[in-house]
Order: structure tokens, then C-alpha cells, then sequence
């Protein structure tokens, strides 16, 4: 109790070397533990980019391509799918739903994806997080768009508005012939959902209506000089029918698959490789994800070993500034073991001290990381469009808080044994 | 070898004069009866107990309980007030709270304030105190617990010569009220006739059998 009380009393005596002791003790605790934060809900908002979804299928690639663009709208395919195969699998007896999607075009830079009611329905992400519009209704007429959050946000769109459509990505082809309206705006999800538009399977063919090869018909450029290309409205509008039986789906890029039951994955996920009509691959999102995480941790690994080093640091400062002061406080050394205090408590005192400075200095630590993450929350999400948890400590961050705490108690001991030399051989008598 | 005491004894409750020019060992002899230092041959004996057999550990617990301690400056911990500087012994070990004269450290402490005429600057920071009060605060600490040994080194040098006689005096008073033995060092003579007892180191100090056993069994 004397001798807690003595180190109390002598570390505020000390206030600011203490304070920023602290301080830098704290600022790297807290750096620490942030960056576990950052690295927990990296790695949770990745793999949970997509949930419930048994299989993925695509053509025949490679595993993370066909996971970029199908899931993260990143890259783009090479080859879609006839729409005859996917019928073929979509009417699989173990399949319960399928998602269709159909990539490759793009209105400014956001990408657009063809897909059903399905997608509506069952698409999932974070723990079984279902899509909910934040306004208006699904796209599930011909011209009907719905688009995510971001591109709200970003585009300044709002229900009712008139979009054009490029082709391909950043394309400089604009199907403005084809009059597609903005139906609804979803909820935002921090998934790479809110950076793209939906439009339907439809939607994509009456854009393409009459292309061949990649190429538009000569009635959509402005040159007009092909079949409808005879006055200036029927150039305006030369898609008009909004039925969607006069534009039935050709092919899709990608498709969802969520099986009756999840037994049935692996036998699927073979029978639709080895599959002989059409080189189709099916992949398992989940292992897929974690194993593409795992491909891009060393760089989380490389921040870890960063705010580790920080923390290292941050004890080392506390060291010097106790080691430090160990010569202004040797008359006070002399001073209690000439009240009687022994060697041993000498060293407790400075044990202790150290000790209060890394313990403070983690608790505080944690008070920063949890007042920042309340703070910078809602800031980082919109941001980065990172969802950050506000959760209890896990137990490796225990571990991080008692190793840093355990060091400071540790490092603690150098100085105390320069005192405990210092004051046997000083004995009462300080020679200064 | 930096002290050869063939023998010096010190008897219960007397007041003696340690002197002797600087390098004569003083400090070191009073290192040894405070048991922080041991000697290399012979023993130091005190109440009874001989020091030099001592643990390192049961030595710091000796001079918590049985030791007063006054230096010549800077007998304060900077960051303590007047009071806690004061009652610091008798919380570092019991038997000295045991042997209060009052019921709580506090109390005791302002006794001995008032004592040696200190009382206003007990609730005082140490720093704001001058080198006679401190010195004064010093003796307090000393005191409190009525210890059996108060060693005084050299207090009265930083004093100027009123003040020196007055702290002297108090410190006597309170030594005999207390009934401690108190060993005294000074290189200043014009001292010595406060003391019943004097000892020159430059005499002590020869070639011999070296034992110190001040204090009576």
C-alpha cells in the first residue's frame, strides 16, 4: 500500500513526463488495436460480401476472376454463358434458386448488371443480410433501373430519373436510344452492391437490340444511315416495346446458385465441371473468399508487424524517460532506505511505476480506440464503405493489452535494478 | 580498508558527539550502525542484535524499526507533503506505529511538529520550506516512533549559527523525550559541549580489533 502510494504520488509529481508517457503508450495501444480493428472488419466485410450463396458458376477461369467480377464487379469476363445452360442448371432438381447476372456494361464508370426477381429475393450478404430498396420498387420492367447506394450518393440520382447506358466499361458508345428510368435505390449494404446498377436480363438485350458482334446498329449512331435511320424521331426512339417477350435473354455472365440443401454442393459443384456442353466452372464463394484473403494477407500482416513495432517503440520511450529520471531520484532512493525501505521494495516502487504508466497507458488505449471507432464509424463506412463492428475485446486483443501491460511491468525491472545497484552503493551517502 | 574501529560502545539513552575531519570514515560508520553497510570484521552490535549477521532484508527491517535517520540536506521526498514526509516511518513499519505516543500517525506527527515548533508547515509542500524548517521536518521523521537510535549526520551544517543552536536544542528535547540514543555527527567542536559523550573518529579509528557495539543490551 506505502509503496503504491509512493508511486502514485511520485508519477503525478512527474505530471507531464508521466502524461506523455502515457500518452505514447496509449497512442500506440490504441494504434494497435485499431489496426486489429481494421483488420477484423476488413476481413469480415470481405468474406461476407456474399453469404448464403452455395455455389458461384461462371465460365471456365480462374477461380478469383470469376469471384472479382461476379462479386466484387471487378475485371471483366471473357465468355458468358448460354442462356440454354443456364436454364439447363437453373432446373437442376437439388437447385432451389439462381441468380442471374449479366455484366459488361457500364454507365459512368458504375457497373450494370442484368439479373431477375431473383436477385431481389435472394441475394445475401453479412450473415444473411437480405437487399432492401431504400426507395421505390425492383427493376423488373424492360427499362427499369435500380441502382445501388454509392451510385445515389455519388450521381446525385433519384427515383424517376433517365439514365443512358455505355458499353463495355468507361465505353465511349452510349446506348442513349434506350429510354431506361430509374425504378428504385437500394439500402446501402458496404458490399460492392451499392457501386452497381440492376437492371433486367431484358433490360441488357433491348439495349444490345440489333448489335451484331460488339457493333451497333446503324440506326443508333449519328451518322444515320441504315434501316430507320429515315427521319430524326424514329432515330430518337428506334427501341420502343417495352415487353419483355420481344427481348428474350440470350446469355448471362455469372449465376448464383442456392441449393434445397447444402449436402447436395460438392456432387453440383462436380457434375457442373465436369459438365461436356459448355466449359462451365462452379466455385464454393466461401472457401473461395477465404483462401483470396488469405492471398492478400501479408499486407494486413505487414500492418500488424507496423503497429507492433509502434507499440515496442512506446515502451522503449517509457523505459528511457524512467531510466532517466533514476539519477535526479537517487537522494530520494537514499532517502527511504535510510526510513528503512530494502532493496526490494525500492524495486517494487519502480516495478510499480512502470507497471501504472503501461496500465494506464493500455486502458486509455482502449478508451481511444472505442471513442475513435464510435466517431469515426458512420465517416469510414461512407468513406470506404468498411463496415467497422463495435465489439468487445477479442482475445487476441486481451492478449495485445496484457503483453503490452506485461512489458511495461517487465521493462520496469532495468531501471529498478539500476536503483537497487545505485542505492546499495550509494548506501546513505548520495556522492553527487 | 576505509574504517578500523577497534571498539566503541554507546550506552542506552546517551547523547554522543561524533567528530572527525572529512575522509575519516564518519559516514561509513554511521552506515554501519544504520546497518546499510557491514562491516568486513568484527560485529556491530546494537540492542542486543548483532548487525553484521544479519540478512540484508532483516537489516532494512532493523532500521525501519530501531532507526532515526537525520542527513545534512535534502531529507525530504520532493513529492510528499510536510506530513507524509513525516509519518513515513511509522507506515513502513509497525512496530514504530505501535510505539506512537498518539493514536494516529497524524496526530503524532503534529505532536512532534509542535515540538520542534514546525507545526504551521505541515500542511506545506516540501519545496516551499527552508533548509532549517526541512531540517527541523527532518527530525520530526526521525522521532516519530520513538526509535531507540536517532543518527543525526552532520544536520546542522547547511545552518546558519542561530538557527543551528535552535535546531540543536529542540532535537535534544525531543531526543530525550523520546528516549532515544542519538549519535550525532558534526565536524563543527563548538558543538561538542551539548553532548555528554565524544567521540574523535581520528582516535577510534586505529588499527586494532575492529567491533562497534553502541547501545546497551
Amino acid at each position: 500500500m506505502l509503496v503504491l502510494d509512493l508511486a502514485l504520488k511520485s508519477l503525478r509529481n512527474r505530471l507531464l513526463t508521466t502524461v506523455l508517457t502515457v500518452g505514447s503508450i496509449a497512442l500506440s495501444v490504441a494504434l494497435l488495436l485499431g489496426v486489429e480493428n481494421v483488420r477484423t472488419g476488413m476481413r469480415e466485410s470481405f468474406s461476407n460480401t456474399i453469404s448464403d450463396t452455395q455455389l458461384i458458376v461462371g465460365p471456365k477461369s480462374g477461380t478469383i476472376q470469376l469471384l472479382l467480377y461476379s462479386v466484387f464487379g471487378m475485371g471483366s469476363p471473357t465468355q458468358n454463358i448460354s442462356w440454354d445452360a443456364y436454364q439447363e442448371w437453373a432446373g437442376h432438381p437439388s437447385v432451389e434458386w439462381t441468380i442471374p447476372y449479366a455484366l459488361g456494361d457500364s454507365h459512368r464508370g458504375f457497373r450494370v448488371i442484368g439479373t431477375d426477381a431473383a436477385f431481389y429475393e435472394h441475394y445475401r450478404y453479412r450473415g444473411g443480410q437480405s437487399i432492401e430498396l431504400a426507395a421505390g420498387e425492383p427493376a423488373l420492367g424492360v427499362f427499369d433501373v435500380v441502382i445501388g447506394s454509392q451510385v445515389a450518393g455519388e450521381l446525385g440520382y433519384t427515383v424517376g430519373d433517365q439514365i443512358a447506358v455505355t458499353h463495355g466499361m468507361g465505353g465511349f458508345i452510349t446506348h442513349d436510344d434506350t429510354p431506361f428510368a430509374i425504378t428504385g435505390i437500394l439500402d446501402a449494404t458496404f458490399t460492392p452492391v451499392d457501386r452497381a446498377i440492376y437492371v433486367t436480363l431484358e433490360g441488357i438485350e433491348a439495349m444490345h437490340e440489333g448489335w451484331e458482334g460488339g457493333v451497333p446498329p446503324m440506326s443508333a449512331m449519328s451518322f444515320g444511315e441504315g434501316p430507320g435511320a429515315e427521319g430524326d424521331e424514329a432515330q430518337a426512339a428506334p427501341v420502343q416495346s417495352a415487353d419483355p417477350a420481344d427481348y428474350p435473354p440470350t446469355q448471362v455472365t455469372a449465376f448464383f446458385v442456392g441449393l434445397t440443401n447444402v449436402r447436395d454442393v460438392l456432387s453440383l459443384q462436380r457434375d457442373i465441371n465436369e459438365w461436356e456442353t459448355e466449359p462451365i466452372m462452379a466455385v464454393m464463394p466461401g472457401l473461395a473468399l477465404s483462401e483470396m484473403w488469405q492471398g492478400l494477407g501479408f499486407a494486413e500482416q505487414g500492418l500488424q508487424l507496423v503497429s507492433l513495432f509502434v507499440v515496442a517503440v512506446g515502451l522503449l520511450g517509457m523505459l528511457v524517460s524512467l531510466y532517466t529520471s533514476l539519477d535526479a531520484r537517487r537522494r530520494e532512493m537514499a532517502i527511504l532506505r535510510a526510513i528503512g525501505a530494502g532493496p526490494v521494495r525500492i524495486i517494487l516502487l519502480l516495478v510499480l511505476e512502470s507497471f501504472l504508466l503501461a496500465a494506464i497507458g493500455a486502458a486509455l488505449g482502449v478508451a481511444v480506440v472505442y471513442g475513435g471507432l464510435t466517431l469515426a464509424q458512420p465517416w469510414v463506412e461512407s468513406q470506404f464503405g468498411l463496415y467497422l463492428p463495435i465489439q468487445a475485446l477479442s482475445q487476441l486483443e486481451y492478449t495485445y493489452l496484457g503483453a503490452v501491460i506485461g512489458a511495461g511491468f517487465i521493462i520496469g525491472f532495468v531501471p529498478a535494478v539500476k536503483a537497487y545497484r545505485t542505492a546499495l552503493h550509494d548506501g546513505l551517502a548520495v556522492r553527487v | 580498508m576505509i574504517l578500523d574501529v577497534p571498539s566503541l560502545r554507546l550506552e542506552t539513552g546517551t547523547r554522543t558527539f561524533l567528530h572527525g575531519p572529512s575522509g575519516s570514515g564518519k559516514t561509513t560508520l554511521l552506515g554501519l550502525l544504520a546497518g546499510v553497510l557491514t562491516a568486513d570484521q568484527g560485529e556491530v552490535r546494537i540492542l542486543g542484535d548483532d548487525l553484521t549477521r544479519m540478512s540484508g532484508a532483516r537489516r532494512d527491517a532493523f532500521r525501519a524499526r530501531h532507526v532515526g535517520y537525520v542527513f545534512q540536506m535534502f531529507n525530504l521526498i520532493p513529492y510528499l507533503s510536510v506530513l507524509e514526509n513525516i509519518i513515513l516511518p511509522v507506515r513502513m513499519h509497525a512496530e514504530r506505529r505501535r510505539r506512537m505516543k498518539e493514536s494516529s500517525p497524524a496526530a503524532e506527527a503534529r505532536r512532534l511538529a509542535s515540538a520542534l515548533d514546525i507545526d504551521q508547515a505541515l500542511g506545506a509542500s516540501v519545496g516551499s520550506l527552508s533548509v532549517g524548517q526541512q531540517q527541523r521536518v527532518a527530525a520530526c521523521r526521525a522521532l516519530i516512533g520513538s526509535p531507540e537510535i536517532i543518527i543525526a549526520d552532520e544536520p546542522t551544517s547547511s545552518l546558519d549559527h542561530d538557527r543551528r543552536d535552535a535546531f540543536l536544542d529542540l532535537l535534544l528535547e525531543a531526543c530525550e523525550g523520546a528516549g532515544s540514543t542519538l549519535v550525532f555527527v558534526s565536524h563543527d567542536p563548538t558543538l561538542a559541549s551539548h553532548f555528554e559523550q565524544q567521540v574523535s573518529l581520528g582516535e577510534a579509528n586505529v588499527a586494532g580489533r575492529t567491533a562497534v557495539s553502541p547501545g546497551a543490551a
